[in-house]
């Protein structure tokens, strides 16, 4: 029988094995990200473990499923392979929330401020962005309330940054800026995973109606999946992800972009057949790369940890260097 | 009664952006015929077929389980298959079976270009790829706008034919072409508007004299040797 959606038999036969290949990857990966740490390889007694690595672990792979799925299904959406999750302005709305956070001192008073902060901005910020957009919203509106929304995020992020009241909060925020899951707790981990899991789901339920805009919106119309209401899902799913991953994590770019490009050649480009993986893969690779941050200072003369946005970004960059070339061939 | 899958639409009045588009209209299309909108540019035919898709705003809603609509100039965001495109026209039915996919592959002659990306084939091969799409629904009624827009004539006579036959298998089919010597060699009805209202709604001989007029050339009878449609014998 022919797989899924009546998909080229070379595809559906490559799919189970791309699916169990990302599994089996993503379990080695969690297994090396709990024995990896500041301590060096190995087994570490419980309480670096629950404390530490668990929710740094599980905040990798949850922050980076997100970031995948959201790509992928922004992208579909959109009908554009050039959309980023980040396009929607809620990672920079929940930037600015934590930044607020920052520059008011909460943050060193009660530590918990600086995520729940992270949340209120990406909360406000989802709201904004569907009050402009309305209920059947349409692609370049979209995208158009979420430009805007990032500039006002950018621009008042730049603001505190300028009236920071003393050099150690404009480091502090600075570094945050750049993204990172060191230090974070199971606390970190049980505010972002609720809202994580809830715009995932949602997200993973979308494929049907993203094959039905790959004709267009008429099409889509007329097969009974209007593109408003998809594109209205779509955004309620991503905010949801992209909020809580940048309140616990900060900025991470790129890993949204690059994942669905990384499977299209193997599963093909129907945008229902690359939800789950793009799931997968973004869970392996941010995973991959946090551990690659951790292990750095192990391997080199470094001071301090990579920050994690700043090494997606150097290992993202080349990737859509090689992109851009196969889609100019 | 009316008879299953016939659809009716009354508008008496449909303007887009403040303009009017179309006015009066009260039509009806039944299973079984193949009917082709024909006009001069502008005149609303793709407002029409839009209207009676139920896509615009005020029209009834249709069921897309029954009706299939394949719009001018659609084309794939993504580059997959041949077969991946026919079947989202499973979409509707919410199943992924396999018959109903293979048989509208089959039907419009492209079977061998199952596996092949539809950003890779020649318009024509895609042209017939959208309509599979709709095939692969299985509906009562095909809305199509110009499927046979910028083919070859070969291929434009062998997509007609299928929708002909289509039609006498008990579908209702509604086309927009602009080839009116395709729509007199297949077309059950034609109906002509002319801004916006159908000024003319019959069987071809009777509509075709004034659908020259509405576009402003003569009719008669020419002589010349001249391309004949498939199967037609040459005269000694």
């Amino acid at each position: 029988m022919d797989g899924a959606g009546g998909q080229p038999a070379g595809a559906a036969v490559r799919r189970v094995p791309v699916i169990a290949g990302l599994a089996m990857l993503l379990a080695v990966l969690l297994a090396l990200g709990l024995l990896t740490g500041a301590a060096g390889f190995g087994v570490p007694d419980a309480t670096i473990l629950w404390q530490l690595r668990l929710p740094r672990t599980a905040l990798a792979a949850l922050v980076g499923a997100g970031l995948g799925l959201s790509g992928a299904v922004l992208q579909g959406a959109l009908r554009n392979p050039l959309a980023d999750p980040g396009l929607l302005g809620i990672g920079g709305c929940a930037s600015l929330g934590a930044v607020a956070a920052f520059y008011w001192g909460i943050s060193a008073a009660f530590a918990p401020a600086l995520p729940l902060a992270g949340l209120a901005g990406a909360a406000l910020g989802s709201a904004a962005l569907l009050a402009m957009a309305g209920r059947a919203p349409a692609g370049p509106s979209l995208i158009l309330a979420g430009v805007a929304l990032s500039a006002l995020a950018a621009a008042l992020l730049a603001m505190a940054l300028a009236l920071a009241p003393n050099p150690f909060a404009l480091a502090e925020i600075t570094f945050w800026l750049m993204g990172g899951l060191a230090d974070r707790s199971l606390l970190h981990l049980a505010l972002a995973a609720p809202p994580i899991a809830l715009g995932c789901a949602l997200l993973l339920r979308l494929g049907g109606r993203l094959d039905a805009l790959a004709l267009g919106e008429e099409v889509a119309a007329s097969l009974g999946a209007p593109a408003g209401r998809t594109l209205l899902l779509a955004a309620v799913g991503v905010a949801l992800v992209v909020g809580a991953g940048t309140a616990v994590a900060g900025g991470i770019g790129f890993v949204g972009l690059v994942v669905p490009h990384l499977l299209r050649p193997a599963l093909g480009e129907r945008p229902g057949a690359i939800l789950a993986p793009s799931l997968l893969a973004g869970a392996a690779l941010l995973l991959a790369a946090d551990l690659l941050a951790r292990s750095l200072p192990l391997l080199l003369p470094l001071s301090a940890e990579p920050p994690l946005g700043v090494l997606t970004a150097l290992l993202g960059a080349p990737f859509l260097v090689r992109i851009a070339r196969r889609m100019a061939a | 009664m009316i008879a299953s899958g016939t659809i009716k639409l009354a508008l008496p009045l449909v303007a887009l952006a403040g303009r009017p588009v179309l006015r009066d209209i009260d039509v009806a299309f039944a299973p079984g015929q193949l009917a082709a909108l024909i006009g001069p540019n502008g005149a609303g035919k793709t407002t029409l077929l839009r209207a009676l898709a139920g896509l615009l705003p005020g029209t009834p809603p249709r069921d897309p389980k029954r009706l299939a609509y394949v719009p001018q100039g659609a084309r794939s965001a993504w580059g997959m298959t041949v077969g991946q495109v026919a079947a989202l026209g499973r979409i509707p039915h919410g199943d992924q079976r396999e018959a109903p996919v293979a048989r509208a592959l089959a039907a419009c002659g492209i079977v061998g270009l199952r596996e092949a990306r539809i950003d890779r084939i020649s318009g024509g091969q895609a042209r017939r790829a959208m309509l599979a799409r709709a095939f692969a629904t299985e509906p009562e009624m095909f809305l199509l706008d110009e499927p046979t827009a910028d083919l070859d004539p070969a291929a434009a006579h062998a997509i007609m034919a299928l929708l002909r036959d289509t039609a006498r298998a008990g579908a209702g089919v509604v086309v927009v072409v602009h080839a009116l010597d395709l729509a007199r060699l297949y077309a059950d009805r034609l109906l002509l508007l002319v801004d916006g209202r159908i000024t003319a709604d019959g069987p071809p001989d009777t509509v075709l004299p004034r659908a020259a007029a509405a576009f402003g050339l003569p009719w008669g009878i020419d002589p010349a040797p001249r391309l004949l449609p498939p199967g037609a014998a040459a005269p000694a």
